[in-house]
């Protein structure tokens, strides 16, 4: 028993550093690019790969807040009726008059509501499940858009509008800027505040984190209301890119989402993740999806390589870490 | 019949990175209770799963019956009459007793295939009325007792006509009443011809039960007695290899100021009327059945599950604590039961275990600063002697001792003059048992007001400055500790008047 | 003492179950009457037999689902797996019009073992957790049935009229689809209620360590169980593309959250461990009732999503009040 020098610091090896799940994404990432370029001489053009961002970069915005709630070890599968629900609402008020100023801040309210709603309902009844919770909620805030505006679509937004969709500053598409100054912030708060090492903690034993002292129920009301605000976001810049609504907008986008947390190597347990994996996961998809649909790959096609690439992901962890695994828990359960 | 009913010869079992069973060896004669002992981590544990079949050896022979047989699977054991009853019960929450007993070996129609339900329940009743039991087989398992559960394994057992039946800490969940019927049944076992391992920490279950002892220590085999042949201390020796000659060190800390006053507090269907006061460096043994409200007792002190009725001073003041973090705020820290499930991040490292609950003390604002983190976390590591790599090493890979000292380091690291301890050395080995006591005892020293939840008779006695003992949610006595007995304690919380349970207290 | 109040706990466990499962049935009668009132030809003979053979596929699809979550498991795929079996049934069939409709059902049958075993494997091997796995299985599905059409429908025109009569046809009187889901519920109930096989289903969604330790191969039961519902999914799309006469890339999308909806209304629970086949019909025909009522006492079926949502949400938090209030009696009534 030495107190000295017992407790060293921690070595972080090479080859550890590179074991991460990042540069196996960057790795494909890359290997994606290189596929790309060869099948497409087009490909290769930053001009049309700046655009083509424009175009994958709505629905990442839930990606940010759905890392929290995956690493709570919760999911919410209602964000994509809630971009609906709160684009709908703000495009119906301001065809009633509304200025659009106001009806923007409506539809960030109704997201955020629409969230909170799936936290209170969580924190104050522990017995539900999330799954079941927000596919209640799904299917609600979905159908309360279709009561609103039935099968038809509402727009014709002011002219200025459109700029969060397709406007650039400088050069590089406004959508592409907001998103990196968001992910960068959600990243930050994630692995540098006190709140993300509470994000983490719960995730990983929730039981012992209320012994701690952490205030459960708010985190959980803030993580949700979050989702919930920035599918409002999501639903900002789906309206204005598309210039109207329908109430069946944004259909399946949460799935897309989880997918893309999820081959960032957030794991669905919780209580592991990291942000910039999902960033990755997001420019992967959205660049796989652009690339391929250059050399006219119909988009079906790209269903089964995104959801064989979604198996792949959770996969190879699993097949590499198998063997150890079962041997470390057969030690610990000793 | 051989003389022995099953024997173990030279049975080793490595898993990568550790020796769980090193050349052990052990013997069974037909009809007797055989208690196994050994501090947690002795290889108690992996040796069942051999037995089993749930693990095979890598070397060494095991014999039935004086028969060469191996044990590859679950079902071969079964086949040969062994069975397990856990630690935890293991069983199907969700189904009924009849299942419960008949999973694995159900009764089938002959060619159709089909259970026979009627025929189960029937065998079922009566497995559970040779027990002593009257519940109804067709009862949801999860809504039995821990008690009743174990009754129902048992059952099981019997129902494969099992002739070893392995019972691993069967009473560390029960009530003294609920182990007597459980010695009662054992004893039933063995008189029809079972034969009965019994891995136990308690030594009262050992003398109260067992013909012979049979000792582990750091995955070896030490040695095999009949009870009355080995003093307690040989015993302990054995199991711990060395002479445990004072386990509770000497009282340093003398009594200051009042900290805590609870008066008349309450909490529907927990306990009620509860008043007692806590002083400065004062050691306050809180003692009772398992059941009788202790644990809830301090969770709603501790803020977890809020008291309904009644009040609480906190230094003469009055104070109203509704959750952990406003009692971590106002001084009082709890050190929970389960330390597994409550009490550690296990796949977390030493550091930021110990600095969950006081992460405000080194951010700005809400960032936070991880130099500062880590250098609190190892000087407190380094305080507590945490016997670890380094402090990133993830919790789950530190012994039981080690792990409780995390716990402990997570109290010190916040501003804590109340410490609340909940059964602190539950599961954790005699050598780091008598580490754990001189901690606390320093720390009475250094002026916290410690409450010592304890089941563990010399525990309470040997620690505390006094006393309290609670019956079904009631405090029933408050006992200064000199001169107490374990029997005063027992009466207190057992009831005075005998007459009002049928109760089967040993003297 | 101990043993009374066990006893009083048991019986209102089962208590709940049942108080469940009447009150489920007590809510489908007052809204049928309420619908009834307001529009009296709902219970009319027209009316209610297309209620239950709209309701057929559903439940069917709800005990596959069901044996899924009494697992602890949830299939997000079943909607894509049932297009890919519908489709490539429907293009079989239309290349070989003299396929016999026994054969037709039983290829459709096959493929979706096929989706379904691959998913199982994913789950119950490698260790993929359900959700995950059936979502990226649930992509390639339906990816798949895009793939196999060139994007393009099978139309009534090019499928035979026996093929057609699977699901239209009757048999002994009664509308071949509610004959085949009634057959199901039937090889279902005896299935898990009185088959060693069936029993494990639900001792590994109990407590998958002891089911282990008991000696039931957990892989094994969790395979089956998705394989089950691959079969049934395979089956479900056949009667959906015989029902409706077309098969298309985007048949039965979003199916999977009504079934979901099904099981949890009818009282499977999503932890694991129990479900039974007379609640998830429960469920089925309440989601069923409220698809078909609502037109008929004009409210817009624009309607339907949000009652459907609104109903889940009630169901669910009703049942953990009633848990909780049961629970509060026994701490009340515990002496002290």
């Amino acid at each position: 028993m030495k107190p000295d020098g017992v407790l060293g610091e921690q070595k972080m090896t090479l080859k550890r550093f590179f074991l991460q799940w990042e540069w196996m994404l960057v790795l494909i990432f890359l290997l994606v690019n290189l596929v790309n370029a060869f099948l497409s001489p087009y490909y290769l053009d930053l001009i049309s790969i700046r655009d083509a961002t424009m175009t994958f970069l709505d629905k990442a915005f839930i990606v940010l807040p759905m890392v929290f709630i995956l690493i709570l070890g919760q999911i919410d599968i209602s964000v994509a009726s809630t971009v609906a629900l709160s684009s709908v609402i703000m495009a119906d008020l301001y065809n009633r008059g509304l200025p659009m100023e106001w009806a923007i801040v409506v539809c960030l309210a109704v997201g955020a509501l629409c969230g909170w709603i799936n936290g209170f309902l969580l924190v104050k009844f522990k017995e539900l499940s999330s799954v079941i919770v927000t596919l209640g909620t799904m299917i609600l805030y979905r159908g309360i858009a279709y009561i609103i505006l039935e099968d038809q679509s509402a727009g014709k937004f002011p002219e200025w509008f459109s700029y969060l969709g397709w406007g650039y500053v400088g050069g590089i598409p406004f959508i592409l800027i907001v998103f990196i100054v968001l992910a960068v912030i959600f990243g930050l708060v994630l692995h540098q505040t006190t709140f993300g090492r509470h994000l983490y903690a719960m995730g990983s034993n929730l039981t012992a984190s209320q012994f701690s002292g952490i205030r459960t129920n708010r985190i959980t009301l803030i993580v949700f209301t979050l989702a919930g605000l920035m599918a409002a976001v999501t639903a900002l810049f789906l309206a204005s890119r598309m210039g109207s609504t329908r109430p069946n907008v944004a259909n399946g986008y949460e799935l897309d989402v989880i997918a893309m947390a999820v081959l960032g190597g957030v794991s669905t347990a919780g209580g592991k993740g990291r942000m910039i994996g999902a960033v990755i996961a997001v420019f992967l998809i959205g660049l796989l999806r652009y690339g391929l649909g250059l050399v006219n790959v119909p988009a079906q096609t790209l269903l089964v390589i995104i959801g064989a690439l979604l198996i792949f992901a959770v996969m190879v962890p699993k097949l590499s870490g198998l063997k150890r695994k079962t041997a470390h828990r057969l030690a610990g359960k000793n | 019949m051989a003389e022995y009913l099953l024997e173990l010869r030279e049975i080793t079992k490595t898993f990568p990175g550790v020796k769980a069973l090193d050349s052990v060896q052990f013997k069974l004669k037909p009809g007797e209770i055989h208690a196994l002992m050994g501090e947690n981590g002795a290889g108690k544990s992996t040796f069942i799963k051999v037995i089993t079949g749930v693990h095979a050896p890598d070397a060494g022979e095991i014999l039935f019956n004086g028969e060469k047989v191996e044990l590859k699977h679950p079902r071969d054991a079964q086949k040969l009459g062994i069975a397990a009853i856990y630690q935890h019960v293991t069983c199907y929450p969700d189904l009924s007793v009849t299942e419960n007993i008949f999973m694995g070996h159900e009764l089938l129609a002959k060619r159709t295939k089909r259970i026979l339900w009627k025929e189960m329940h029937a065998e079922a009743k009566k497995w559970l009325k040779e027990l002593g039991a009257d519940f109804d087989p067709r009862t949801q398992m999860g809504s039995l007792s821990v008690a009743q559960q174990q009754i129902v394994e048992i059952s099981k057992a019997l129902s494969m006509d099992a002739k070893i039946i392995i019972m691993d800490e069967p009473t560390a969940a029960l009530t003294q009443r609920e182990s007597e019927e459980l010695y009662k049944i054992a004893e039933r076992l063995r008189d029809k011809g079972v034969s009965i391992i019994f891995i136990t920490h308690r030594f009262e279950d050992m003398y109260r039960l067992a013909s012979r002892v049979t000792v582990f220590r750091d995955s070896r085999y030490i040695g095999t007695w009949k009870i009355d042949e080995i003093s307690h201390d040989d015993l302990i020796v054995a199991m711990v290899g060395r002479e445990v000659s004072q386990l509770f060190p000497e009282k340093k800390a003398s009594k200051g100021e009042e900290l805590l006053r609870v008066e008349g507090l309450g909490k529907n269907g927990y306990f009620a009327d509860v008043s007692f006061t806590l002083h400065r460096g004062e050691i306050l043994g809180l003692t009772g059945l398992v059941g009788a409200g202790r644990s809830e007792l301090c969770q709603a002190i501790y803020g977890i599950s809020p008291y309904d009725r009644g009040k609480l001073f906190l230094r003469g003041k009055e104070t109203r604590i509704q959750n952990p973090l406003q009692a971590i705020g106002s001084g009082i820290g709890y050190l929970p039961e389960d330390r597994q499930k409550q009490g550690l991040i296990l796949e977390w490292g030493i550091d930021r275990n110990i600095t969950l609950p006081v992460l405000h003390k080194f951010s700005n604002k809400g960032w936070l600063n991880r130099k500062q983190e880590q250098k609190m976390a190892k000087n407190l590591a380094d305080k507590l002697l945490v016997k670890a790599n380094s402090i990133f090493a993830s919790a789950a890979s530190l012994s039981g001792g080690n792990q409780q000292k995390i716990v402990v380091a997570k109290l010190l690291a916040a501003d804590l003059d109340i410490l609340i301890l909940d059964e602190p050395t539950k599961g954790v080995d005699v050598g780091a048992k008598s580490a754990i006591y001189e901690i606390i005892h320093d720390l009475a020293a250094q002026g916290y007001g410690i409450i010592l939840v304890s089941s563990e008779m010399p525990e309470v006695i040997g620690m505390s400055d006094r006393i309290l003992v609670m019956r079904s949610g009631r405090l029933s006595a408050i006992l200064d500790s000199d001169g107490v007995t374990q029997e005063m304690i027992l009466q207190a919380a057992m009831g005075t008047h005998a007459v009002d349970q049928p109760l089967r207290q040993r003297a | 003492m101990m043993t009374v109040r066990a006893v009083g706990r048991a019986s209102s466990f089962s208590g709940i179950a049942k108080f469940r499962e009447l009150g489920l049935l007590a809510f489908i009668i007052l809204l049928s009457l309420f619908v009834q009132w307001r529009n009296p030809s709902f219970l009319s003979l027209e009316n209610i037999d297309d209620l239950i053979t709209n309701t057929a596929i559903l439940s069917i699809l709800a005990v596959g689902m069901m044996l899924v979550i009494v697992t602890r498991g949830i299939d997000l795929s079943i909607g894509a797996t049932l297009a890919l079996s519908g489709m490539i049934t429907a293009m079989v069939v239309g290349s070989f019009p003299a396929l016999p409709p026994v054969l037709a059902m039983l290829l459709g049958i096959a493929v979706g073992i096929v989706c379904g075993s691959l998913l199982g494997g994913l789950v119950a091997k490698i260790g993929i957790f359900p959700i995950i796995a059936s979502l990226g299985m649930m992509n390639v599905f339906r990816g798949l049935t895009f793939m196999v059409s060139g994007g393009k429908w099978v139309s009534a025109h090019q499928m035979p009229d026996s093929f057609k009569a699977i699901a239209t046809g009757s048999v002994f009187g009664i509308n071949r689809l509610v004959f085949i889901a009634v057959l199901i519920y039937l090889i279902f109930y005896y299935f898990i209620n009185h088959t060693r096989t069936g029993r494990q289903i639900y001792a590994v969604g109990s407590n998958p360590e002891s089911a282990k330790i008991s000696g039931i191969s957990t892989t094994k039961v969790v395979w089956l169980v998705y394989s089950i519902m691959g079969a049934l999914s395979g089956l479900a799309g056949v009667l959906w593309v015989s029902k409706f006469a077309s098969a298309q890339g985007d048949t039965a999308m979003g199916y999977e959250l009504s079934v979901i909806a099904a099981c949890v209304l009818g009282g499977v629970s999503i932890a694991g461990g129990s479900g039974k086949i007379s609640g998830i019909i429960l469920g089925s025909i309440l989601l069923g009732i409220l698809n078909n009522a609502l037109p008929l006492i004009n409210v817009s079926p624009f309607w339907q999503n949000a009652i459907q949502g609104f109903i889940i949400l009630v169901a669910i938090v009703i049942n953990v009040w009633v848990k909780r209030g049961v629970e509060r009696n026994h701490l009340l009534r515990r002496n002290m």
